[in-house]
């Protein structure tokens, strides 16, 4: 035949454009690893099998974590959330604290952004183009080790600063995480249906304002309760503020008027904006807000 | 039945020095566990990518449910989470895993930057390697938004930021992720875009490269 093929396959090419094969070498030539001391063997199935062991081990791992721990999933996205404390995944932490450091910040801050993280990143890129000497053995090549030893020292430490300062964050804000809070709601939630035997999942029913018409109502607006509690004074529940609605069933009016006049974690004293006389007219009414009776 | 078909095939496309290639390889003393406790930590690699493999499948389920607009993206998590059966265990596998795998990339790259074994002749697979490092963690990034809770917004909202910071670029940069000048509705579906598409299309590109170039030069020898 004009093309050439062997004559012992069965299937012939018409016009046989297939890439010819250099005698002998398959597609890849294995590396000869006789020269290695001790047993080697087949990838598969002999070493595949103990990966697979290793491979195990750390799949059950990662089905405890996944059953024992739900993923987390805060409240939907409001742009208009001024108290939200930002926080990127874990892996960037050290990144994101890297660039509060004092010389890589505002005016320097193309220091932290590009010079600083270009070098390192870089480095590590480049790095067999940097440390070229024949020595593999990590303590016979001290700068290299060194350099990476650092670099990760660093990396755990600014990973962990930034987490304590975000628990230190939260607690001086007095937030608990979106997320844990949700789930926290979702477990009474369940609870309590399952005591008063209405199904979970269900809508709490909505609170009617007690006496709407109230004069008290007007200090709402002068007072720019609004602004916050909103001008259904039903709150935002992912930001921690408090509803009026039903208020009367949390708080008594003392507790009340110490609120609204020296303020309460994120809410502002109110003792210089409304006279005594208002404030306890105010709490007066907020304190009937309570639930109808079932 | 199986083998006339296997026969069948093999006639044509010559499919044995493939797998057989792949199949007889030989593997090491100095890299088995089963030979040397301490050669588990060559095991790093084969286990970022079977946590790779969980990622890519969970995802894919993910993508039956999830609706990527600011509207829906957090309510259909939200149902995927709490109402579909198993939705939460995908999701969590997803959300997991995706920690996981950057875990033992980390450690894949720290065995092998120890044992030097990015040294000539591996370099270029010690490069494609870092490439695959940075496009995970554009994964990660980008994957952190798609809830769309008020974590994912304002992460984003900060790492943008910090990228419209680089010089000359930044804001050109800015309005490449964001899609406008917000992170809003354009910003999430670029971000699905770039998370379901674009990278993971850029990784199995690499993780080929990266895959080819260990069995053309073998694993490093030991130390």
């Amino acid at each position: 035949m004009a093309h050439g093929h062997k004559s012992n396959e069965k299937v012939v090419f018409v016009g046989d454009s297939r890439v010819r094969k250099k005698a002998v070498t398959g597609p890849i030539t294995p590396p000869d690893y006789s020269a290695y001391p001790g047993k080697s063997e087949a990838f598969i199935p002999n070493f595949l099998l103990k990966e697979w062991m290793v491979g195990v081990v750390v799949l059950v791992g990662f089905l405890v974590l996944t059953i024992s721990e739900a993923a987390p999933l805060g409240y939907p996205a409001d742009p208009t959330n001024a108290s939200f404390i930002p926080m990127p995944d874990w892996y960037f932490l050290f990144l994101y604290q890297f660039l509060k450091l004092q010389y890589v910040s505002k005016d320097y801050v193309v220091l932290g952004t590009v010079a600083i993280p270009g070098i390192a990143f870089g480095s590590l890129l480049l790095a067999p183009f940097l440390d070229t000497g024949k020595e593999r053995r990590f303590y016979r090549r001290p700068i290299t080790s060194i350099l990476m030893f650092m670099s990760l020292i660093s990396v755990f430490y600014l990973t962990k600063q930034s987490w304590d300062h975000y628990q230190h964050e939260l607690k001086i804000t007095n937030t608990i995480p979106e997320q844990i809070l949700r789930e926290e709601k979702a477990r009474e939630a369940a609870e309590e249906a399952a005591k008063s035997g209405v199904p979970a999942g269900q809508p709490a029913p909505e609170i009617p304002l007690v006496d709407a018409k109230d004069p008290a109502v007007a200090i709402t607006q002068k007072a720019q309760c609004v602004a916050c509690h909103g001008a259904d004074l039903k709150g935002n529940e992912s930001s921690g503020i408090p509803s009026f609605h039903g208020i009367g069933d949390k708080f008594s009016k003392e507790e009340l008027v110490d609120i609204v006049t020296n303020g309460k974690n994120n809410m502002p004293s109110f003792k210089d904006k409304l006279s005594a006389e208002e404030i306890d007219q105010l709490t007066t009414w907020l304190s009937k807000q309570k639930a109808p009776a079932k | 039945m199986m083998k006339g078909i296997y026969n069948w095939i093999d006639e044509r496309l010559d499919i044995t020095p493939m797998w057989r290639d792949v199949a007889d390889h030989e593997v090491p003393e100095h890299v088995n566990p089963a030979h040397h406790f301490s050669a588990f930590v060559y095991c790093f690699g084969g286990l970022t990518f079977f946590i790779t493999v969980i990622q890519i499948l969970s995802g894919m389920f993910l993508t039956m449910y999830f609706v990527p607009d600011i509207i829906n993206a957090y309510k259909s998590v939200d149902f995927l989470q709490h109402k579909v059966a198993f939705g939460g265990i995908v999701r969590g596998m997803h959300h997991w895993g995706a920690s996981l795998v950057i875990v033992m990339m980390f450690l894949h790259t720290l065995r092998v930057f120890f044992t030097g074994s990015y040294k000539a002749p591996r370099e270029m697979n010690w490069v494609v390697g870092m490439l695959i490092f940075f496009i995970m963690l554009g994964l990660g990034f980008t994957g952190y938004l798609l809830p769309w809770d008020n974590k994912a917004y304002f992460a984003t909202k900060v790492g943008i930021q910090i990228a419209e910071s680089v010089p000359y670029i930044g804001t050109y940069i800015k309005e490449l992720m964001q899609g406008g000048e917000i992170v809003g509705a354009e910003t999430l579906t670029r971000f699905f875009a770039i998370h379901v598409f674009f990278l993971p299309g850029a990784l199995l590109a690499l993780l080929a490269a990266h895959f080819f170039m260990i069995r053309k030069q073998g694993i490093s020898g030991p130390l």
